[in-house]
């Protein structure tokens, strides 16, 4: 049995299922969420059993059906966002016991998380922006689920963007498929090659078109992973959502269906070239200075992290920008740790907020000595995102200067250092603010979070360690470099897809029925 | 230059989100650049005088495929309608929840209660 489509469609059965459990069985859907995010892990971990391959949906060969695809890159996200969602999944029982409705909670939330998997997955262009979609729309309610006052707006906001974004990105698959004739990626990757890519000289109206649909991809996904110039959603959307979302938005969403699905679409449909790389690179640096600028001033802890997702996103998109095999791993590497740490460390500003009520740093202090879990866990995950040894964050931060050195791009890796020692100064404040210093008076009688919690940051904590292995040539090799290879390796994805049909034929109209 | 018209309408579109200030006007500014890619895709399958997909049983598939229309770019359109009813319709949710609260659909209003 293939397990592939189960990666999807057991997150949409979760999906369609755990809002029928009655509200006074909230346990049971707890207990079946849980479950539910346990064999997802599995079959995200088992899958690095499985060899590269294609899933053609239905019987019907690529590029006729639609295809998903297991390769490198998209076994290694569709890890992180298991892992992820476990994490927050044990995290969310205690939590979100204050909001009424938990089914129609976890529907959204195992919506989302199919739709994620999706784009991890697809192989098909318009199938990305469906699976896309299917995510948006289930963060966009996620964002509003409170329905106070400042999350409806922000949710508001987000929503107006991400609809712009998602037409761009269909608008640049039309334009696509009105060129090329076909929207299979791999089949897509073959055309664009045989005619010689963005910068080939074939020129004239075609090529035009094809920078226009590069254009607009750029501003779309980039809108989705909010990137610097299309930023402005993410401070206010982010800090507004219930916590444990907060974790899957910063941590998965703007990856998922953000980064990743940029890296899929420049690197393996449209071929990277040098213009592009100075695009992703320069967008890379922005979102990393503006970003650790705007949090340096910020006393709200969850917008203050939200900040920081963008300059960390920066960092990811400025090493896939290097297009070396060591800035794409590299790259990659810090993508999951972000994950990781930024989940956890949304995790402790909810845990925070879940005893003390309040999400000011001026108004904390001392809390270490009331929650050690919780200090402990944010300690790690502080120190991970400001790249102390040996914490994940330092090993990839230091391969992505490494790399950018390694492609001779001083000023990149100069930028690179500056902005982890702000984000240092950032998290310094934090960790004074919050945790270490004498308790105030009115925490005098609170405790620490209920066990589930704090396991769930445990866990993550101790990923925040565990992933710095990747660093050393074994794993590497198995993780990283398979996942950099199918990213950066075009012929390959085609060949994987396309077994048959590497050398494209001169083609007459498709008429493929969907 | 059918195509250039619906890029100005994607553009009347995306205009109309960017300066308007009423939540509904919005929404519809949003709905008029998707309608606009929904024409564009459809468009780009038509063949006039182009019949149905629909094999008879004395063609073959190649003399189907000459005088058809491009049935793809529909089967996309439908999906993209779908998505796009979806969206809609949690806007127009999100928007009334925003008008019990503030009174008000004018986003700058909102703005200024938020302080």
């Amino acid at each position: 049995m293939n397990l592939i489509p189960l990666m999807v469609a057991l997150p949409l059965l979760a999906g369609f299922v755990l809002p029928l459990v009655p509200r006074r069985r909230a346990r049971l859907a707890d207990f079946l969420a849980l479950l539910i995010a346990a064999i997802l892990v599995t079959l995200a971990i088992g899958s690095y059993q499985l060899p590269d391959v294609p899933y053609h949906m239905g019987g019907w060969k690529a590029p006729i059906g639609i295809s998903l695809v297991l390769d490198g890159a998209s076994r290694l996200m569709l890890a992180v966002i298991g892992v992820v969602t476990l994490a927050v999944i044990l995290y969310c029982p205690a939590y979100m016991a204050r909001f009424t409705s938990k089914g129609r909670f976890y529907s959204l939330f195992f919506l989302m998380v199919a739709g994620m998997n999706g784009v991890v997955l697809t192989g098909d262009m318009f199938n990305l922006f469906v699976f896309l979609e299917i995510a948006s729309i289930a963060s966009y309610a996620l964002v509003a689920f409170g329905c106070e006052r400042d999350e409806l707006e922000a949710s508001f906001r987000y929503l107006v963007l991400g609809c712009l974004a998602s037409y761009m990105l269909l608008l640049g698959i039309a334009l696509l498929y009105a060129m090329m004739g076909t929207v299979n990626m791999a089949h897509l990757s073959a055309k664009i090659a045989a005619r010689g890519g963005l910068a080939g000289l074939a020129g004239g109206q075609a090529s035009a078109l094809l920078v226009f649909a590069t254009v607009l991809f750029i501003c779309g996904l980039g809108l989705k992973a909010a990137l610097v110039p299309f930023h402005a959603w993410l401070p206010d959307a982010h800090p507004s959502a219930p916590t444990p979302i907060s974790a899957m938005l910063s941590g998965l969403l703007i990856k998922a269906i953000g980064v990743y699905a940029l890296a899929r679409v420049l690197f393996c449909v449209i071929g990277m070239t040098p213009a592009l790389q100075m695009v992703l690179m320069t967008l890379g640096a922005l979102s990393m200075i503006v970003g650790v600028f705007l949090a340096v001033g910020q006393w709200d802890f969850k917008r203050l992290l939200a900040y920081h997702s963008i300059s960390q996103i920066g960092y990811v998109v400025l090493a896939l920008g290097l297009a070396t095999p060591l800035g794409v791993a590299a790259g990659l590497f810090h993508l999951v740790n972000h994950a990781i740490f930024k989940s956890l460390l949304f995790l402790n500003a909810g845990a925070v907020e879940y005893r003390t009520g309040t999400r000011q740093l001026e108004e904390m202090g001392g809390l270490n000595k009331r929650m050690p879990v919780t200090g402990a866990t944010s300690f790690v995950a502080s120190m991970s995102i400001s790249g102390v040894p040996p914490f994940n964050g330092f090993f990839s931060k230091l391969l992505i200067i490494v790399a950018c050195v390694d492609a001779g791009r001083w000023g990149f890796a100069f930028v690179a250092v500056v902005v982890s020692v702000l984000t240092l100064a950032s998290f310094m404040k934090v960790q004074k603010y919050v945790f270490f210093g004498v308790v105030k008076e009115k925490w005098q009688n609170i405790r620490e979070v209920p066990v589930m919690m704090g396991v769930s940051m445990a866990l993550l904590a101790a990923l925040c360690l565990a992933t710095s292995a990747f660093v050393l040539k074994a794993p590497r090799k198995l993780i990283l470099d398979r996942a950099q290879a199918s990213l950066r390796e075009r012929r390959n994805y085609v060949r994987l897809v396309l077994p048959t049909r590497v050398n494209e034929e001169p083609d007459a109209k498709p008429s493929k029925g969907k | 230059m059918v195509y250039l018209l619906c890029l100005i309408l994607f553009s009347v579109g995306i205009y109309g989100v960017l300066t308007q200030r009423n939540l509904i006007k919005i929404i519809i500014s949003l709905a008029v650049a998707e309608s606009a890619i929904n024409i564009f895709l459809v468009l780009l399958g038509y063949r006039a005088g182009g019949v149905t997909p629909i094999q008879e049983s004395t063609q073959t598939g190649a003399e189907l495929a000459r005088v058809t229309v491009d049935p793809l770019p529909q089967a996309m359109v439908l999906t993209a309608i779908v998505i796009g009813i979806g969206v809609l319709a949690l806007s127009i949710v999100i928007a009334m929840r925003l008008y019990h609260r503030h009174g008000t659909y004018d986003i700058t209003e909102i703005n200024k209660l938020r302080g």
